[in-house]
């Protein structure tokens, strides 16, 4: 809660508490209950069959790796796993869901008690989980901006989902962030979920009260959907927590409603209030059979689970000397660890990787708002620009200009170094006639070196490098004029 | 046992079901009656039975992760009453 929130003192009177519910898409290729593809994007209504559709008459059966997925995941944020769990049926009308019911767990989730833990700034947060259940989702509605009407796309109704029910555990939007970045980096690690919020495979619902400090009794929370980006958690969280305080403030009261947020309006609204509330009247399943997993069965998922975030962490500080605050940076996305451990196999110079990644390429990524998958140079050709400077060819320097081509051309460093002619100039001749050059054409900053000044040093090698474009190895610039201003003495 | 009106015009509700003045007093009626037949199950002695869910003798019916073939779009949209564009059409969804 950065921002105005913070330094108004009416603010600062109340508490707030929210709750997460993630909903994750699970990678499987196919739907939960047929063998429909679960492919992003296809044309409207080309990944249904009877079963998806909710035809009646068809018989249902769970796919396999659903219950693995959501099994790990449970492993991995330290739950307990349920031996007996079931799925019962979530009844309401709604044109996204053919069946009329959703397909859900109620009291028996597959995963139940478990916790995440993460920094923030420079506390430990924990974070409880209260439950980790598999479900469906539904299908897509569309405006049809001709006829006024809405379209509705079955696609994909039946891609399986796990939802994330945290405990009201969370006191700030930045809590909010470091829970749900927690979540994708776990989602990630375990190759479970693509995790491509833009396009709703991973979105979370915030469930959000305030009371004043001190109080015992919850206060009235609402609950914001479908938030499908990092920017919109936090922004719809701090647009709540005002909302919520304003209106107590003025004397009006919290309604127990269902909100959705306006990312570009920047605004929330109310869905459905209280009179409206939904009555689910779940029932058990009667086409499903209950789930029941022997501890070896459980025990095999955890022993097999992949290196977690946390103990990736840990090990980039012991094994390659990084700082904590880098190890966690690129150690919160699988894939940018990936692209570490990569560029150090091919220049085996950890710490200028981690360098590179905090700095330039972490700017080049943000300016051009893609993630490390999207980029257009490789993990090898960082590795070999690394090289490339370890090995003199050039300097660091000409390295960053290299690297700006490599971002947007996808070339090989070698090749803009050749292109652009841009290998380090190590010749102690050629640098000392332009050191004498520096020298002739600054008078004024030799004499101020002369004169024991010695920070005119810095502008000659400045000028020295300047003239040469920057090609000039740094450590010979220095030598020769040191040497050069000592004859002038 | 009459089933109360509020409580027929709250099922009717959450069912989407429109019901004239006459079928909520109708069906007041017969959902008290099935739900009075289905109370004598209340008569039977289950104290030395577990509780269950599920009626089958079965568990874990579970399927490979395969990719089976979809079904024809065309035929998928049959039944509905109104199309475009590969959708099926509705009324306006307001939320
Ligand atoms: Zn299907």
């Amino acid at each position: 809660m950065k921002g105005c929130v913070k330094f108004m003192s009416k603010y600062d009177e109340y508490e707030v508490i929210m709750g997460l519910e993630v909903h994750a898409e699970l990678s499987t290729k196919t739907k939960i209950y047929c063998g429909c593809s679960t492919e992003f994007g296809a044309d409207p209504n080309t990944h249904c069959c009877p079963i998806c559709t909710g035809m009646p008459g068809v018989l249902p059966v769970l796919n396999k790796k659903v219950v693995e997925y959501a099994v790990k995941m449970g492993l991995a944020t330290n739950c307990e796993i349920a031996k007996f769990s079931k799925q019962d049926r979530k009844n309401y009308f709604y044109p996204d869901l053919p069946k009329a019911y959703q397909t859900s767990q109620y009291d028996l989730p597959l995963c139940e008690h478990g916790y995440v833990e993460f920094m923030v700034g420079d506390t430990l947060k924990r974070v409880g989980i209260t439950r980790i259940h598999i479900e469906e989702d539904a299908g897509k509605l569309i405006h049809d901006p001709y006829t006024g009407d809405t379209l509705v796309d079955f696609n994909r109704c039946g891609v399986p989902l796990i939802e994330i029910v945290s405990e009201p555990d969370i006191h700030s939007a930045d809590e909010a962030i470091g829970y749900m970045q927690t979540l994708k980096s776990i989602l990630e690690y375990l190759e479970i979920c693509d995790c491509k919020m833009q396009e709703g495979s991973l979105r979370c619902d915030v469930n959000l009260s305030v009371r004043k400090k001190g109080e015992t009794k919850f206060g009235t929370r609402t609950e914001t959907k479908n938030l499908n980006s990092f920017k919109a958690i936090a922004r719809s969280i701090e647009f709540e927590i005002k909302r919520q305080i304003d209106e107590l403030e003025a004397g009006g009261e919290i309604y127990q409603e269902t909100r959705r947020w306006d990312d570009d309006k920047g605004i929330g609204y109310a869905m459905r209030s209280k009179e409206d509330a939904h009555d689910y009247r779940y029932f058990p399943e009667p086409d499903l059979a209950p789930i029941v997993l022997s501890d070896e069965y459980v025990n095999n998922l955890k022993v097999n689970l992949p290196e977690m975030p946390v103990a990736r962490k840990t090990r980039y500080i012991n094994e390659f000397n990084l700082p904590e605050y880098d190890a966690e940076q690129i150690t919160n996305s699988k894939y940018m660890a990936d692209f570490f451990e990569k560029a150090t196999a091919v220049c085996n110079n950890p710490k200028l990787v981690s360098n590179w990644i905090m700095s330039d390429i972490s700017r080049i990524l943000n300016e051009q708002e893609i993630t490390i998958t999207e980029a257009k140079f490789t993990a090898e050709q960082l590795g070999e620009l690394i090289s490339l400077i370890e090995k003199n060819v050039i300097s660091s320097a000409i390295a960053k200009k290299v690297f700006e081509d490599m971002a947007v051309s996808g070339k090989n460093p070698k090749v803009i170094v050749e292109e652009k002619g841009l290998v380090q100039v190590t010749d102690e001749g050629a640098i000392r006639e332009i050191v004498q050059k520096v020298l002739e054409l600054n008078p004024q900053s030799v004499e101020d070196y002369l004169a024991g000044k010695e920070k005119a040093m810095g502008f000659l090698v400045g000028q020295t490098m300047k003239e040469s474009r920057g090609k000039a190895n740094p450590g010979i610039v220095n030598k020769l004029l040191k040497e050069e201003l000592e004859k002038l003495k | 046992m009459k089933i109360t009106e509020q409580e027929v015009r709250h099922i009717a509700s959450l069912a989407r079901l429109r019901l004239s003045d006459d079928e909520v007093e109708k069906l007041g009626e017969e959902l008290g009656q099935i739900k009075e037949f289905v109370e004598t199950l209340n008569e039977v002695d289950v104290s030395s039975v577990d509780a269950t869910a599920y009626i089958l003798d079965k568990q874990n019916v579970l399927r490979e992760d395969e990719l089976k073939p979809s079904f024809d779009r065309e035929l998928i949209l049959k039944n509905a009453p109104a199309k475009e564009a590969g959708c099926i059409s509705v009324p306006k969804v307001v939320e």
